[in-house]
């Protein structure tokens, strides 16, 4: 056990290392969500959007638990890009010859994807405070959602790794990454409440489980534990299976690839 | 001393997606040796390595190293053997001291005794001064030496090399050689690929040769060149008729070094044991029987001569591309 907590710390050390020596990377990873999403398109929408159908005090409140999520998405669907440059270059090659837990990878991928998410997460937070927006449920509430969004990025990063693992060449991979994510945030209920949109695609969203995250967090913002609690019951139900189902095929993956 | 061989590959194979990169191979080898797996680009000595250091796992046979299965032992196999990567198997943005204490994590090393050996490795293949730099602006020559200190990191009783001077300029090739045979001086079992015939000539004490998946000859360098009939003399013999060629022919089996006498164009290709009586007593021979003649070549047979006898093709000697 303590062989594999040094095995863990030590390969989660060189992710944290390698975006530490690619700066501008960071920058842009940090800041762009809430930049592109939040800042702009929350700004643009706060006067075309329509108070009574989002039922939000303002479009910006409404906006913000859909741009946490879809950060999530974001860096969960990406999770496994490093791992596929080092599969390509050979470096998991070398990782893999020597004699570590086969799982101790993939665990300090997750570690550091879920770190980086949390950051993440509390830097929109605290921008969205910024613009007049801030948890109704508090301190407790935040927690509240960092932890659905950890859950829902473990199944994304399993998803992506066991994508990483699978792929003949880094070109199929961001090209499925590219098609899965627009469709997924367009389909869900972080830009607009499923009651609003057109019938078609309310039917795709409901089957989304960002939807069910996004309506877990977005009460947890704008209005209080009374009508939170019920929602975060459920999107517990749906991540969980939704996580086995991924860290099932993700664990399928990485067997066939690694042994 | 009745330890197991140091490697023992029993009919092993590999198919992937339908294609059989490794055919039924066996093969031994000694403690102590360096030995060469050779062959062109995809004959299959890439994938052999890799099941022996158990990142990938045989379709068909076995292998072991040291006594221990490297399917169902190969935590134990992890443990007894380096590995030297191919140069692009580097992070650029660490260092590469960094890399080096990775390592050591991954095969568990306590802190201070990871540090003094990094020292001593960093100072053996003369990296101390880029030690710190980040690795995107390393040399291919310092990138390889990196990738040695990495393979003996964990002292290993094996040390695994993939084409340890693919692309190299002649300096680095020549530093890399130095220090593989001074770990063989030191008693460790060396095992590499690689598709360079000078290579395998001058550094390994036995090679395999390997193509489409098979071995098509095994031995030292030596023997496999021997094993080719002797050296070689060519004789151009313009005005020959077939009378004389024959009388010729007849002449010169009866001497005691020749080996064996094929005709080739405008003259004989004859294998002789060494040149110092052969030569002399070839010519006077040549002219006893009244053969004018317009050339002779003498030549010790080459690797190459070895390769294409084995594989019907030559093997050159262009840097070829890394395998992808």
């Amino acid at each position: 056990m303590n062989e594999q907590i040094q095995e863990v710390l030590a390969l989660t050390n060189r992710w944290v290392k390698r975006l530490s020596r690619e700066k501008f990377s960071m920058l842009f990873t940090l800041i762009q969500p809430m930049l592109f999403w939040l800042i702009f398109f929350g700004n643009l929408f706060q006067r075309a959007a329509d108070v009574q159908v989002v039922q939000a005090p303002n479009y910006m409140s409404f906006l913000a638990a859909g741009v946490v999520v879809m950060t999530v998405l974001n860096n969960g669907l990406a999770g496994g890009v490093d791992l596929l440059f080092d599969k390509e270059n050979g470096f998991l090659e070398r990782l893999m010859a020597t004699p570590i837990r086969r799982s101790s990878v993939i665990l300090s991928r997750f570690l550091f994807v879920m770190a980086i998410t949390a950051m993440q997460i509390l830097v929109i937070l605290g921008v969205a405070f910024l613009f007049g927006v801030s948890a109704e449920t508090g301190i407790l509430g935040i927690a509240l959602i960092l932890v659905l969004g950890m859950l829902f990025g473990i199944g994304l990063t399993s998803i992506s790794m066991a994508m990483a693992f699978s792929v003949k060449s880094h070109g199929d991979f961001f090209s499925v990454l590219g098609f899965l994510s627009l469709p997924m945030i367009f389909l869900s209920s972080a830009l607009v409440p499923l009651v609003a949109m057109p019938g078609w695609m309310q039917f795709f969203a409901f089957f989304n489980p960002m939807t069910w995250v996004i309506d877990a967090v977005r009460p947890l913002i704008i209005s209080g534990w009374s009508e939170a609690l019920p929602q975060v019951g459920i999107a517990l139900v749906v991540l969980i299976a939704f996580d086995a189902l991924c860290l099932y095929g993700g664990a399928k993956a990485f067997k066939r690839s690694v042994g | 001393m009745s330890s197991p061989a140091a490697i023992e590959v029993t009919n092993l194979g590999k198919t992937y997606d339908g294609v059989e990169a490794v055919k039924n191979l066996s093969l031994t080898i000694q403690h102590g040796e360096i030995f060469g797996l050779l062959g062109p680009n995809g004959a299959g000595k890439s994938t052999t390595l890799r099941i022996l250091i158990t990142t990938l796992s045989p379709t068909t046979g076995t292998a072991t190293i040291l006594g221990h299965d490297v399917v169902k032992e190969a935590d134990t196999v992890r443990r007894l053997i380096g590995y030297v990567a191919q140069e692009r198997a580097i992070d650029r943005f660490l260092t590469g001291r960094e890399h080096l204490l990775l390592l050591a994590d991954l095969y568990h090393l306590k802190k201070d005794e990871a540090l003094a050996r990094i020292e001593t490795l960093l100072k053996l293949v003369n990296l101390e001064e880029h030690a710190d730099r980040v690795a995107k602006g390393y040399s291919g020559g310092m990138k390889r030496k990196l990738d040695i200190a990495c393979g003996l990191l964990p002292n290993p009783k094996i040390l695994f090399l993939d084409e340890p001077t693919l692309g190299l300029d002649v300096q680095s090739r020549l530093n890399i050689w130095d220090h593989v045979r001074k770990l063989k001086e030191q008693g460790m079992t060396i095992v590499m690929t690689t598709n360079y015939l000078d290579e395998a000539d001058q550094l390994c004490d036995r090679i395999a040769i390997i193509d489409r998946g098979e071995i098509r000859a095994i031995g030292s360098p030596k023997d496999l060149k021997a094993s080719l009939g002797g050296d070689g003399v060519w004789l151009t013999l313009s005005d020959a008729t077939p009378e004389t060629l024959e009388q010729l022919t007849t002449a010169l089996q009866a001497l005691p070094f020749v080996r064996g006498i094929r005709p080739r164009e405008n003259g004989l290709d004859i294998r002789v044991d060494g040149p110092e009586k052969a030569l002399p007593a070839i010519m006077e021979t040549t002219n006893k029987v009244g053969c004018l003649l317009d050339g002779i070549e003498y030549h010790r047979p080459r690797l190459d001569d070895v390769f294409v006898a084995h594989t019907g093709r030559s093997l050159t000697n262009e840097p070829a591309a890394p395998e992808a």
